[in-house]
Parts: C-alpha cells; structure tokens; sequence
C-alpha cells in the first residue's frame, strides 16, 4: 500500500512538472472552464428566472449541487481519466502486457499514472460557486454540515470512480468499447440538476441503477443541513458496496486477460 | 461530378453498411451517448406538471426534445474525429491516392448508416406520436412535406462544417479542443439544450442568424409549431444559404489544408 501511494507521488510530481512546461494551458484551460461553467448555468438560470423554487430546491441551493458536479468532475478528470484513456489501447495492442508486470497492483497503474493538475482551476471554481451560493442565502454551512459534506464527495468520487472502473473491466471481454465512458459521462452530466426534480423511471435509474444522485445530490443536501441520518448513511455505504463490487469485477477481468500481443 | 464517382458510388454506401454492421456495438454506444435531450424532457417534464414554464407545457417539451432526439439521431456527424485521426496518424495519404474525394467517400459512409441510426429513430417517433399525440405536432400539409427536405439541408450542412473542423487539423495540432468549442456553442445555439424561445432574448438573436439553428432547431420547428408563411420562408432560405455556405467552406478548408498536407508516418 505505501509502496503504490509513493508511486502514485512520483507520477504526480512529473505530471506537474510536465504541466508546468507548458504554463500557457494554464489560461486555455482557465478560459474553457469558465465558458463550460457559463453553459452549465444557462438552463438553470432560464429554470429559475420562471419558477422561485422546484421540487423544494430554489436557485442558491441548486447552486450547491452543481458546485459539487463540478467538484466531483474536476477530480475524476484531472486524476482518473488521464490514465484511463491510454488502458483500452493498450488492451487492444498487447501493451497492457508490461503495465501487468510492473511490480504495482496494475488497478493503481489505470487509475493514477498521470494527471492533469490544471483541472484544480475547476476545483477551485467549484469552491468559489459554493462560497457565492452561501453568500446568496446569506448564512455559511455549520460545521458538522461542512464535515459529512466533505466525507460525502469523497464518497461520491469513489463511487464515480467504481463506475469507471467496471467500464474498464468490460473492455477486457470487450475490446473496442472505450466510447463506453463518453457514456458514463453524458450519464454522469444529469448529475448537475438536484435528483428530486425527475420524476418515476428517470428518478429511479437516477438513485439506484447509475446513482448520480449519491454523487451530487446528497452531498448537497449534506452541506445544506437537510440529509437526514439514515439517507448519509445508505449514501456511504452504497458508494463502498459499488466500490468493493468493481474491485471484485475488477480481479475477475484481470484473471480472464488473455494479451493481445505476440 | 464524373460518371466514375457515381459509378463508385453503390459500393461506397455498401462498404459503409458492411462498417456499420461490423462495429455495431460501438455503434449502438454512441447512439445511446446522445442522452441529454432525455434529460432535459425529464427535467422539462416535471418542472412542466406543476404549471407550463413560460407557455410550454408538458405536452410540448415531449414533442420537442424527442422531435430533437429524432433530428440529432438522423444528422450527426463524426467525419471531423475520422479525418483528423486520420491526418495525425497518416493514413490520409492513403485516402489521397484515391481518385474519388474524401469528401464523397467520407459522406457515403455516413449515408449508408443511416438505416442503422433509423433503428433508433423510427421508434422514437412512434413513442412521439403516441405519447404527445397530435395536438402538439404539426397538421399543415405543406410543413408535414416538407420534414424531410428539411433534415437533409440540416444533414448537409452539420456534415460540412464538421467535414471543414477535420479539416482544419491539417493546419493546427490542437484541433480537437476546437471541438469541443463547436460542440458548446452548438448545443447552446442550435436548440438542442433548450428551445431557442426560452434562451435570453440576446442569445436568442445571435442564434437566429448563426449556421447551428438550421442544423437543428428548423426541422424541429417544422415538426412541433404551426409557422406562419414569413417564419417558414426563413427557416428554409436560411437553411439552403448556410448549406450553400458550408459546402464552400469545407471544401475551401479541404483544399487549403491538403496542399500543405506532409504524411506522418510511413
């Protein structure tokens, strides 16, 4: 275990490193999150220039969960996905060949090899949305609130990132089906509206089948005093539940790898 | 056009069927990946059941977003990742061998899966007509007719300009983040996030003259208002001007781009 988090380091310090080198991406980077951030709040706006409140959230606290998508993306991009692209061509090519005989569990290879430290601009935006979302309701979040909102995205990234890797598991059986994450993420793009606005079929796939809603919805509540126990609860261990599950699918996958290569 | 692209052409669209059936599933992925127009009808939905949202009820969102759901299925283009791919690997010298232009080839393969994307389409439709019923769609005759001719300008016209953002690749290694810039300002202005009328008023403006409405937004229109003689003029003059326009632009760009084309690889 120590040994991965100090591999994990060293790909962390040369990821800056190389970021560092290209310092101008920097403002592409700042410059694309802003307008993505400004897309991502038009429908709200347009929403709550008609309507003071929907499904009980009005527009501060709606706010808070798109504050959290944002949160929730930012970390999947700047640490997981990076490394993510490269594992299905591998599968593909053979070359997965070597990640296998690195000497370091082969999960934490695919899931943190690079990173992409300039998605802390949208982290640090996600913060700022949520400091102005408080300052438009007009008091801050009390402490425990702030505590088990804290604990519940980093429950809500593992559960996204439980999510990912079953994407990455199926592409061991079936080569070919790297779109599968452009799925995973238009999926995970409904996790930006509070889930208690859908209604029937989309509120059920929304909480238990693709649970968006333990991804967002929840942690907001969390942060706004409003989730009751035994919600946070269920919240936590569902996240763990799925994430025991991909690791399991995950061991599965690796046994039936059968390389490509030679 | 010479009698020997036309000649080719039959088994160019065969080629592309046998592609299309060879990569179903893939093929199946991405279809399912257009998901945000489900989206927002649930959203518009349920926010709709309470009181109509500024003049649209519930009835309407369905008809739109599924209406939207239909064109989108039926016009999407992927011809900009195929050609760029293409240009940074270097198999494009291969293509440029060839005596028939990309730009017929790369169309011929988007025609022919076509049949395949209806699969998904055709039902949607039908959902469409059954759920909404025919209050919120369109009765006039000429409109009904003119559906069709109305998808193919806005086929043309998103398969040019994605044809002329491949292109672009010959000139920029970056190009696919110009990608996802066309992509924002497309479902931004193109009515696919949100219906044109509901946008602010300056958003809508800018929408009304840019290429991203006739891609979209015009068949829609046509399949779920009742337009008055002057909107329905616009929408199709407009759409036949940016037709025009893109076809020009994405061969411009095409042929600009491969004089100064040096192959990768070998």
């Amino acid at each position: 275990m120590m040994h991965a988090l100090r591999v994990m380091g060293v790909q962390l310090r040369i990821s800056a490193a190389a970021a560092m080198a290209y310092r101008a991406d920097f403002l592409i980077e700042g410059a694309m999150s802003a307008a993505w951030l400004a897309l991502t709040l038009l429908p709200l706006i347009v929403l709550y220039r008609g309507r003071a409140t929907v499904a009980g959230w009005d527009e501060s606290s709606a706010l808070i969960v798109i504050a959290y998508f944002m949160a929730v993306r930012a970390i999947l991009e700047g640490v997981v996905s990076p490394s993510f692209v490269d594992l299905v061509e591998r599968i593909r090519s053979g070359a997965f060949d070597y990640v296998l005989l690195k000497p370091v569990d082969a999960q934490v290879l695919i899931s943190a090899s690079a990173f992409e430290p300039w998605k802390i601009i949208d982290l640090l935006g996600a913060i700022a949305l949520a400091s102005y979302a408080f300052w438009l309701r007009g008091s801050g979040p009390a402490a425990a609130d702030v505590g088990l909102g804290l604990l519940l995205l980093v429950t809500g990234v593992l559960a996204m990132y439980a999510l990912w890797i079953l994407c990455a598991a199926a592409s061991f059986w079936v080569v070919r089906l790297d779109n599968l994450t452009y799925l995973l993420g238009a999926i995970f793009d409904t996790a930006r509206w509070p889930v208690q606005i859908f209604r029937g079929a989309w509120r059920f796939v929304f909480t238990f089948v693709i649970p968006v809603a333990v991804m967002t919805t929840y942690p907001a509540m969390a942060l706004l005093g409003r989730l009751d126990r035994d919600t946070a609860l269920a919240t936590i261990g569902g996240s763990l539940v799925l994430l025991v599950i991909s690791r399991g699918v995950w061991k599965l996958a690796i046994r039936s790898y059968t390389s490509a290569s030679s | 056009m010479s009698s020997r692209t036309l000649r080719a052409i039959p088994t160019l669209l065969r080629i592309g069927v046998a592609e299309t059936v060879a990569y179903r599933a893939e093929f199946l992925v991405w279809i399912l990946t257009t998901t945000l127009p489900l989206v927002m009808l649930g959203l518009w939905t349920s926010v709709a059941e309470e009181a109509p949202f500024r003049g649209y009820t519930g009835a309407d969102f369905i008809a739109y977003y599924l209406a939207t759901l239909i064109v989108r299925n039926l016009t999407g283009s992927w011809v900009a990742w195929q050609i760029s791919e293409e240009i940074r690997l270097g198999s494009m010298s291969m293509r440029l061998l060839r005596p028939i232009h990309p730009f017929i080839v790369f169309g011929a393969s988007h025609v022919a899966a076509i049949p395949f994307r209806s699969l998904v389409a055709v039902p949607i439709a039908v959902i469409l007509l059954v759920s909404s019923g025919a209050s919120t769609l369109t009765h006039d005759p000429l409109q009904l007719a003119l559906i069709v001719p109305s998808i193919i300008l806005a086929w043309i016209i998103t398969f040019s300009l994605m044809f002329a953002l491949g292109s672009l690749a010959f000139f920029i290694t970056k190009s696919m983040a110009l990608l996802n810039i066309y992509f924002g300002l497309f479902s931004l202005l193109s009515g696919y996030l949100l219906p044109l009328p509901l946008m602010p008023d300056w958003i809508a403006t800018i929408a009304r003259w840019a290429p991203f409405r006739f891609m979209l937004s015009a068949p829609v229109e046509l399949m779920t208002r009742n337009l008055d003689a002057g909107d329905l003029t616009e929408l199709l003059v407009g759409q036949t001007a940016w037709c025009v326009a893109c076809l020009a632009l994405a061969l411009w760009v095409w042929n600009e781009g491969v004089r100064r084309f040096e192959a990768v690889g070998g």
